[in-house]
């Protein structure tokens, strides 16, 4: 089957480890305020392409990619689920280190058919917890969080090692009573084995304007990389919190 | 050469060195590798410090001045031309200046008076009238000698620029002493061994055999000079250095006498590091010196290549983005029985980025291998995030072709030091080339007929065969042109600008690569690939054509002036086989097309895709082209793609470079790649590693279930 690809970018350095070869596919259910890829929104739009066709890709790169491997992001890339398992499959053949980038949308409890095939063909998750709040999470993204947190509760349930991610926004996303909730859930994740906050940045602005997008988030500031080191510490203090809350007593 | 052990090789262990020259062995023989990391390294001394701050000093008073301190305008530069000059005597462990003060340039006229002129009345100078007098009516220079012989269509290709950047107005530099012999052998044994070369040459006299005596005859007598400028600084160089600081004085004096002669292109140093590195540790394991005096001489001695200055002129300025002088220093690699060449005067020498703080010479050039030590991978990864004044080549693909003693003049062109030579010989514009295809032979600029009068292409679209067989015909003729034209500089550059003293610390049976270049690779292949996947309509206008005094004298009709490009096309630099097979194509054919040609001196011919400056003037003479690029846009550098058509990230962009094919470009390619800090990944502050398990148990809490 093909699958429907915005771009591929072979010297990716920021999603997951080493240098890896990132495939960005088309379509989002999120509408998230600071999105910088509004250009792979709309599903079944893109390139057709095959998984035989990027490993053959990957392939050619490999001097490139020796202690990085392959990751899908986009876009939502569990919205593709099937092509991704077949991707992952062929990847698994060569050897390949996969990673996917989700926002965790497509998770549904009631039906984890599909997705208990792809978990033993991923090495490693990158989930986005955008906002621990539900109701901000859903002014936020536009959707509900309850099956994003599930779905980071069933891959540590599974002994699928996580990274995850935070996208810092001053003003939106930095109040430090939630960052600590956020702690506190991912205190929780025995498989987390990284904690990324992302400072938000606006290099995207362009993009939206030439898409003829509003962009969202008008004239809030990037964050500083202060800012986001001081957000990381909160969320730690949040994991070290709930760790300690399960001494016995 | 005798073989005698000479009292200031006490320490070395022997071998065929000692009875021939014969550096590497000597090298190989003695060189203690290194793999640990840069701990050892130290500062600057007091001394250092005060003579970098007088360097800063009278750089700044240089650029006050417009670009140039002081300029000699009488004295001719020779080895022994100038009285000794200092920064500070007193302070300065390895000594030796151009002229008689810093930051003055000397006078070379013997690549060109009028250059020479032209380079001294840009700063408001003049030279002497009876200089002038003595190279115009008495001395004839290389560039009146390459005149008297260049045939009409050479001198119309060179103007139309398609080929350019040619050295036949300045010294062609890209030649390597190997400095080193001097110190280990010291200049009398060399010259003992020139002397023993004469007497064993061929005697039948046909004018190489000939030529070859006169030079020999010539590089005997440089040397001899080089003795004499030791002396002007109170240096006895006929013997062996016995110290590490004799050593290191030794070879510049070497190096120091090369730019005293010779004015070129490229002034590179060889590959130095490993071999002081013997002496140094010699002297530190005898107790004589300590860590901070050897990087002392090592500080003094790059200072002293900071500030190596030519004369030269705005056209030259342009042509090559400012006033380089090349100094090139290859640094490790790996030895052909697989150790790492890395000692810890390789260390040292890249530690006065530290000490001296960055700068763009000497060109320290890492020659990288997979198998380098990793703590030196580290440290040059370090000081290249600090200094950005490192550049890196490739020894694990040199190596297979030059051995472990070879070094990068210039760039990227590497040579056997003291083996092997080249004859620099800039480069073709293959786009322009591909213009000429399509228009007949008539320029696109200035309307006149430079190439031969083909065809010209017919039609409203282009026809990827029937452009393919015009360009072939086409690179057949530049091909020829432009290696006779090479023919006749070199010619002309042995007989008035011999290198004589780099020369004498040369082989005599030396290896001489014909170095040719191209330029606007990736213009080339996006333009086929453009006439092959999309459509390429062509947009023709009558050009008037002007003579020097912008009279019209004549019109040139129906001439292709523009391109409209229907449809997308793949772009060379995404790693896609359909347009990198076409670069890759152009490679061989046009080198395949150089090795038709005779070669002066019987050099062998290489190729080179590395124009990092002059693209830019390169992409001012060369019109629109069929891959929608317009008139003046810079050409791409050497073999990068095309400013902002490589859109797969930089693997992909790397990849269809590295299909390029080395044995049909020997002489180098180069890829110019910025990157921001942040693109080649996180600092630890944002992804930071998380053990849920050992936090649990930090805390006390692991195996308490929630």
């Amino acid at each position: 089957m093909n699958g429907y690809i915005h771009s591929t970018e072979s010297f990716g350095t920021v999603d997951g480890p080493g240098v890896r070869f990132v495939v960005f596919m088309q379509g989002c259910p999120m509408r998230c305020l600071y999105c910088h890829n509004p250009d792979t929104w709309a599903a079944g739009r893109g390139e057709q392409r095959s998984a035989q066709s990027l490993i053959d890709e990957y392939m050619s790169l490999k001097e490139f990619l020796k202690n990085g491997g392959i990751t899908v992001t986009g876009g939502e890339p569990l919205l593709q689920m099937d092509f991704v398992t077949e991707l992952f499959t062929l990847a698994k053949q060569h050897g390949i280190h996969t990673c996917i980038d989700t926002s965790g949308i497509t998770f549904d409890p009631n039906d984890t058919a599909k997705l208990d095939k792809l978990l033993p063909l991923t090495d490693l998750f990158m989930l986005d917890i955008k906002h621990i709040d539900p109701e901000r999470h859903k002014a936020l993204t536009g959707q509900d969080n309850k099956n994003i947190l599930a779905f980071a509760k069933y891959l540590a349930k599974n002994n699928k090692e996580m990274w995850i991610r935070h996208v810092l926004v001053p003003n939106v996303t930095d109040d430090e009573y939630y960052l600590h909730k956020l702690g506190e859930f991912i205190g929780g994740l025995k498989t987390l084995k990284a904690l990324d906050v992302l400072p938000y940045h606006t290099m995207a602005k362009a993009k939206y304007e030439s898409l003829g997008i509003p962009y969202p988030l008008g004239d809030i500031p990037p964050a500083t990389k202060e800012q986001a080191s001081k957000a990381r510490d909160i969320i730690m203090k949040g994991i070290y919190d709930r760790l300690s809350s399960k001494k016995l007593t | 050469m005798k073989n005698i052990f000479e009292p200031e090789w006490e320490g070395f262990t022997q071998g065929k060195w000692c009875g021939s020259v014969n550096v590497r062995d000597f090298i190989q023989k003695n060189f203690t590798p290194y793999d640990g990391d840069e701990s050892f390294l130290t500062g600057p001394t007091e001394a250092t410090k005060k003579l970098w701050a007088k360097v800063c000093d009278l750089s700044e008073q240089e650029r006050a001045a417009g670009g140039v301190l002081d300029m000699d305008t009488k004295i001719i530069s020779t080895i022994t031309s100038h009285d000794a000059g200092y920064l500070e005597k007193d302070l300065e462990q390895i000594v030796g200046i151009q002229t008689d003060k810093p930051f003055k340039r000397s006078l070379q006229p013997f690549g060109g008076i009028r250059m020479a002129q032209a380079a001294c009345e840009q700063y408001g100078y003049k030279v002497d009238d009876s200089v002038v007098d003595l190279f115009t009516r008495y001395r004839k220079t290389h560039n009146q000698g390459v005149f008297d012989a260049y045939t009409p269509e050479m001198r119309k290709a060179r103007h139309a620029a398609i080929i350019t950047g040619l050295p036949d107005a300045y010294g062609r530099g890209r030649i390597i002493g190997d400095y080193r012999r001097i110190a280990l052998y010291g200049v009398d044994k060399l010259i003992e061994d020139k002397k023993h070369q004469i007497d064993t040459s061929l005697v039948r006299m046909t004018s190489k055999n000939i030529q070859l005596r006169e030079e020999l005859a010539e590089q005997v007598r440089a040397l001899g000079e080089l003795k004499s400028l030791g002396k002007i600084y109170g240096c006895d160089i006929s013997r062996p250095a016995k110290n590490a600081k004799e050593a290191i004085q030794w070879l510049y004096f070497g190096y120091l006498a090369a730019v005293k002669e010779q004015n070129g292109a490229a002034m590179s140093l060889g590959r130095t590091s490993t071999f002081v590195d013997i002496y140094i540790k010699r002297d530190l394991d005898k107790g004589l010196i300590t860590e901070q005096q050897a990087q002392e001489y090592i500080d003094h001695f790059i200072m002293k290549l900071r500030i190596v200055k030519f004369a030269r002129t705005p056209e030259y300025n342009s042509l090559f983005s400012g006033d380089p002088t090349w100094i090139t220093e290859s640094i490790g690699g790996v030895s052909v029985d697989g150790v790492p060449m890395v000692t810890k005067t390789s260390f040292r020498y890249i530690n006065t980025l530290n000490n001296l703080g960055p700068a763009p010479e000497p060109n320290m050039t890492i020659l990288w291998s997979t198998r380098l030590p990793i703590n030196f991978k580290r440290f040059c990864a370090k000081m290249s995030i600090k200094s950005s004044a490192i550049q890196y080549e490739n020894d694990d693909m040199m190596r297979v072709t030059h051995g472990d003693d070879y070094a990068i003049a210039c760039c990227v062109s590497s040579m056997v030091v003291g083996k092997e030579m080249q004859f620099f010989g800039a480069r073709a514009n293959l786009a322009k080339c591909l213009l000429y295809a399509i228009n007949g032979g008539v320029d696109e600029r200035l309307g006149i007929q430079v190439g031969p009068k083909y065809r010209p292409v017919e039609g409203e679209y282009l026809d990827y065969d029937d452009v393919m067989q015009k360009y072939d015909d086409m690179m057949e003729w530049l091909a020829g042109l432009y290696v006779n034209t090479l023919n006749v500089i070199h010619y002309m550059h042995d007989k008035y600008s011999y290198e004589r003293l780099q020369m004498a610390l040369h082989d005599r049976d030396v290896k001489r690569y014909f170095a040719t270049g191209i330029a606007g690779l990736s213009v080339v292949a996006d333009s086929l690939s453009a006439i092959k996947y999309a459509k390429v309509k062509v947009i023709r206008k009558d050009i008037e054509i002007k003579d020097k005094n912008g009279e019209v004298i004549d019109v040139a009709k129906n001439v292709v002036v523009d391109y409209k490009v229907e449809g997308d096309f793949p772009k060379y630099g995404n790693n896609d086989d359909r347009v990198d097979k076409l670069a890759t194509d152009l490679v061989r054919t046009f080198m395949d097309k150089i090795r038709k040609h005779h070669t002066y001196r019987d050099g062998v011919p290489t190729m080179s895709i590395l124009t990092i400056t002059s693209n830019v003037v390169y992409g001012k003479k060369t019109g629109n082209t069929p891959d929608g690029r317009k008139m003046g846009v810079p050409l791409a550098p050497g073999a990068n793609p095309m400013h902002g058509r490589d859109t797969h990230g930089a693997a992909a962009s790397l990849a269809s470079v590295a299909k390029l094919p080395f044995k049909h470009a020997q002489d180098g390619i180069s890829n110019t790649f910025t990157v921001i800090p942040d693109a080649l990944g996180k600092d630890q502050v944002f992804v930071g590693d998380i053990d849920i398990e050992s936090i649990s148990k930090e805390l006390g809490t692991y195996g308490n279930d929630e």
